[in-house]
């Protein structure tokens, strides 16, 4: 009834090609922003920001990262962790070694960095596919890790082995308090989502489809492989070190290399499975069920059960619940959340009358 | 104990449902208890449960205890709500911000007995006015009080760990000077924390003129045949095992076993000195030495009050009693007498006996911990932990371990005396790496 296309008509290619063509999925993403960037900075508590938010957020853009490479072009990787650690290394030497460097310069240039590490580990993509490149990124995300961990300039030769980023200062203003680093945040996640979302309906994402769909097929039409996989790997990787870079500045201020473990990689893996593969939205769901979840259940179960049940007894529920609810949305929907959210769309464009 | 869990719960049950039907009368002596809240982050599930449920356990059944036997501090009960961070550093951050606050309590002290977790909330807790307490982990700097007025590192870091672990081989072998041309390796897990020690071995390999030989293990450690090749070409007279959790350091012992290093030879990091890292090598295990923060074992007083009172009154929080007296377990009521101690120092100082104190009251406290030997014995744990006093620069306080042997069942204490670090240094150390921090972070010191 309300979500009906009836009466919308394009008259030139330019609206018939827009991100959300229905006027309705204009006006919802516009009020939701607005709705994030204005409403909740001023409703939401510290715990909502700085305990939920702001990591859902950065987690969601590493997921669009690894949802690019193994969602889009289908390179299965498990270096994302490994990628987000170049992101706050680098970006954390930037800022440390260049005098006045601004801090928005500072996560494109550590999202260039992970990038271009992300190209050199994507190489050996080129000839191997599947659960064997798996094994080949699997590589970059302890290579990684353990060059951080060996090495004490990148870490400015702190003796515990851990990297402390600096207050985030823009345009003069420094961004201290929750809401600021909130809004931060949301503005950088919000507009490479923007920019994903139209590479992923243009001639990139297109040719990244083609490579996963069949890459023999591919390149007989004329894609030129190395550069279509290479690319992908890079601008995943640049998501993920972006991540990193505000998972180190806006989230945990301390970080040691061991943050980014291989268990991480399987983590943000996960939230695109949940998720949707190949989907953006899918991303966000995917970041949200992994992440946001288990802290649901876990105040759930506290607030019903309190000091009744012992906590011990509590927090395994907690995960038996938790694993009992993927394997469930995994069978009710093996496509994950987005295209249920897609499915629903569906029916509402049809409810309340159905044929 | 499965069934034992079922009575518990349903005990708890019925205790909840009591609980809530005192609630719905009016009293007014409620309205009147005045209540000190603490926060703790504990794990109970994951890899790390054992010593999890162990620590945190400890931590709650001191407070229970100060709440049973003497009504709380000065009439303050101690209150708690807990949170699961499976030693995880983004559920330890959102754990961090939940307990921060309940109602119109807040939590002042913080202790989550992880580095990640601990690193994680390092920069939060300055500003939510939070003591970040530091139980034998963390940042060693951290002991400059000046540089950070809000973190404890206290009672001992790693490296005074391993000045006073290199100082008792030194008396093993008869003196400083004998030690001159012995070779002692370091085996220690590849990460921050195994490299940790390695900057205080290296100046002492230098002043003492010993032979280290760095041996690392990749993680998670479980993999060690390369290394124990290397230790059986370079015979050393020594081995430092710095390892963590228990599959790294059972196999680091039954290794040693196979090529034939003598345990007596062996020291371990504390994290590598608990029941479950041993029990696993088994036999092999026997003669092997670690350093302890904390001796395990019923011995004290307090223990065996806290088990009559708490664990008599069907209030005590570990599941299995028999852990009563376990390292990690103990570890925790000493990290509890710590969080009592400084709500008894803050209302001292703040002049607020019996009232509830805020987060700077809170820190004064915690600064003025000061564990005398009367006090020690006053609190029935003389030989649990070392005399020590905090002060506005010096916030390790003692520095000190005690080296405990396995005998197959359990761990005996063979140094009855504290084996105390090589105070000066150690400090000179600290300074150093916190005046770079200061530097860095663009902090200025306070004045002590």
């Amino acid at each position: 009834m309300f979500y009906r296309e009836a009466g919308q008509f394009h008259t030139n290619y330019g609206q018939d090609s827009q991100i959300f063509p229905l006027r309705q999925d204009r006006f919802a993403i516009l009020t939701l922003l607005a709705v994030a960037a204005v409403v909740v900075p001023y409703l939401a508590s510290d715990y909502w920001l700085k305990g939920l938010l702001i990591p859902w957020l950065i987690f969601s853009l590493v997921a669009l990262g690894q949802n690019i490479l193994t969602g889009y072009a289908g390179q299965l990787s498990l270096g994302s962790a490994g990628f987000m650690a170049v992101g706050a290394f680098a970006c954390y030497n930037f800022m440390l070694r260049v005098d006045g460097m601004p801090f928005l310069v500072a996560v494109v240039l550590s999202g260039l960095c992970a990038a271009a590490v992300g190209m050199a580990f994507g190489l050996p993509s080129l000839r191997i596919r599947g659960l064997y490149l798996a094994v080949a990124t699997l590589a970059a995300q302890f290579f990684i890790v353990w060059a951080l961990d060996k090495f004490g300039w990148f870490k400015n030769d702190d003796p515990s082995g851990v990297i402390t980023a600096q207050p985030i200062v823009i345009l003069g203003h420094l961004f201290d308090t929750a809401q600021e680093k909130y809004l931060v945040v949301l503005g950088i996640v919000a507009s490479l989502a923007l920019l994903a979302k139209n590479m992923a309906r243009g001639a990139t994402g297109r040719a990244w489809m083609a490579v996963r769909d069949m890459d023999v097929a591919a390149e007989v039409m004329g894609l030129p492989l190395m550069r279509t996989k290479l690319q992908a790997f890079a601008i995943s990787s640049f998501y993920c070190g972006v991540g990193g870079a505000l998972f180190a500045f806006a989230y945990l201020g301390t970080v040691e290399p061991s943050a980014f473990t291989i268990d991480l990689s399987f983590r943000i893996l996960f939230m695109i499975i949940i998720g949707g593969v190949g989907t953006i939205l899918g991303s966000f769901l995917g970041a949200g069920f992994i992440l946001l979840l288990p802290i649901f259940l876990s105040v759930l179960f506290h607030a019903v059960l309190g000091k009744a049940v012992d906590a011990s007894v509590t927090s395994a529920v907690e995960l038996i619940v938790f694993g009992a609810l993927i394997i469930i949305f995994l069978i009710v929907e093996p496509h994950g959340l987005a295209r249920m959210w897609q499915l629903t769309k569906e029916r509402l464009r049809l409810w309340p009358f159905p044929h | 104990m499965f069934e034992d869990g079922i009575g518990r719960s349903l005990r708890g049950l019925m205790a909840a449902v009591s609980v809530a039907a005192v609630a719905l009368v009016p009293t007014i002596a409620h309205a009147q208890a005045k209540e000190q809240y603490f926060g703790i982050p504990s794990y109970r599930v994951g890899a790390f449960a054992a010593g999890g449920t162990g620590f945190f356990g400890g931590i709650i059944d001191y407070l229970q205890y100060v709440n049973m036997k003497e009504g709380g501090v000065n009439g303050v009960q101690m209150v708690w709500a807990e949170c699961e961070t499976e030693y995880n550093a983004a559920r330890g951050v959102e754990c961090y911000q939940r307990l921060l606050k309940r109602g119109d309590q807040q939590m002042h002290i913080f202790e989550p007995l992880a580095t990640p977790i601990a690193y994680g909330v390092l920069n939060r807790v300055d500003d939510d006015k939070v003591v970040l307490t530091q139980y034998g982990y963390g940042r060693s700097d951290a002991a400059d009080g000046r540089v950070f007025p809000w973190v404890f590192s206290t009672m001992t870091s790693y490296w005074s760990q391993i000045s006073a672990k290199l100082n008792w081989i030194a008396t093993k072998e008869g003196g400083i000077d004998k030690l001159k041309g012995k070779k002692i390796a370091h085996l220690y897990l590849d990460s921050a924390f195994g490299r940790e020690p390695l900057p205080v071995m290296r100046r002492l390999a230098k002043d003492w003129g010993f032979e280290l030989v760095e041996i690392p293990v990749a993680a998670p450690g479980i993999e060690q045949q390369a290394q124990w090749l290397r230790v059986r070409q370079e015979r050393p007279d020594w081995i430092t095992l710095w390892g963590f959790g228990a599959g790294m350091n059972s196999t680091a012992i039954t290794s040693a076993a196979r090529v034939n290093f003598p345990r007596e030879k062996m020291v371990g990091v504390w994290w590598a000195g608990s029941e479950e890292d041993v029990l696993p090598a088994g036999d092999a295990a026997k003669g092997y030495f670690a350093a302890a923060n904390v001796p395990s074992g019923k011995n004290f007083p307090l223990v065996q009050d806290i088990e009559k009172v708490v664990y008599g009154g069907g209030k005590g929080n570990l599941s299995d009693p028999k852990r009563i007296g376990n390292i990690y377990w103990n570890r925790g009521v000493t990290a509890g007498i710590f969080w009592v101690e400084a709500v008894r120092n803050g209302q001292r100082i703040a002049n607020k006996r019996g009232q509830t104190l805020n987060g700077d009251e809170m820190r004064a406290g915690f600064e003025a911990l000061d564990l005398s030997p009367a006090r020690l014995k006053a609190l029935g744990i003389e030989g649990m932990l070392p005399s020590f006093k905090l002060s506005c620069s010096d916030h390790e306080g003692s520095g000190s371990i005690k080296i405990i042997q396995w005998d197959g069942a359990k761990w005996n204490i063979v140094t009855p005396e504290w084996v105390s670090s090589d105070r000066k240094m150690i400090r000179e150390m600290v300074e150093e790496s916190a005046a770079k921090y200061a530097a860095e972070q663009k902090i200025t010191p306070r004045k002590c």
